[in-house]
């Protein structure tokens, strides 16, 4: 069986970048899959399993990413990361949030 | 950014008498106003919301590190401090692991950059295990403080 490997480029749209929480979130996310999960920023390129490695990018907004996602849940791990940065990490500020 | 950036010194802990998360950070906000870093007008608001923080998320990050923080409208620049705790403190990490490395980080609400940054220095140098160990084998604040001041002057990581 050969292995997935995806890959898809996001940017960091919330206003404080990739601070601990985002991280906290991103670990998690990516704890739940199997598959080998890594953010690529330029020539680096660290574990998405890791929070201490997620904070040496200093990822702040506007930062252009690439994740990537390699094993058998790849595609379903890559989703779910990419809509954690899609929504700002439930950080943007306009977001109405009533009802 | 270094260490010397935003680590006072004077406030840095050794040796942590605390045991519990809330304790630690109470101990930690007390060295910076013994250091003169934040205001005893502040103290009680500043622990407030370091442990709101907490409420959110643990800032146990794994490896025995923990990095509790907070904005705070009393500071203009970005403040922090290195502690030790000999026996670990449970911090309700990532990974279960008991606590060792504290930095407690305070910065002012509009300067997101320097709070990255100053994650990225300590996650960065703390990838080394060399720096990790001897990091929390160091007694005094004199041992931390040199060891803070080879990490800025890349004597660990490359």
């Amino acid at each position: 069986m050969s292995e997935v490997k995806l890959s898809r480029t996001v940017v960091v749209i919330n206003p404080q970048g990739l601070h601990a929480r985002p991280a906290d979130l991103i670990v998690k996310t990516a704890c739940r899959f199997q598959s080998h999960l890594e953010i690529v920023k330029g020539q680096e390129r660290v574990d998405a399993k890791s929070m201490l490695s997620i904070f040496t990018l200093a990822a702040l907004p506007g930062t252009e990413l690439v994740v990537e996602a390699a094993g058998p849940d790849a595609a379903e791990a890559l989703e779910a990361l990419c809509k954690l940065f899609e929504r700002g990490f439930d950080e943007l500020e306009d977001k109405s949030e009533n009802t | 950014m270094k260490f010397a950036d935003f680590v006072s010194v004077d406030a840095i802990r050794a040796d942590l008498q605390s045991d519990t998360k809330e304790s630690v950070v109470r101990e930690m906000a007390d060295a910076l106003l013994e250091a003169g870093k934040i205001s005893a007008g502040e103290l009680d608001s500043i622990v407030k919301a370091i442990m709101k923080r907490e409420e959110l998320g643990s800032t146990g990050i794994g490896r025995g590190v923990a990095v509790p923080h907070t904005k705070h409208t009393s500071v203009d620049r970005l403040i922090g401090t290195v502690a030790i705790s000999r026996e670990g403190v449970d911090f309700e990490s990532l990974d279960g692991e008991k606590v060792q490395l504290f930095f407690l980080l305070i910065s002012p609400p509009d300067r997101p950059g320097d709070h990255l940054r100053a994650l990225e220095n300590i996650s960065r140098q703390l990838r080394d295990d060399m720096f990790c160990k001897y990091l929390k084998q160091a007694k005094t604040r004199e041992d931390i403080q040199h060891l803070l001041e080879e990490a800025d002057n890349h004597q660990f990581s490359a």
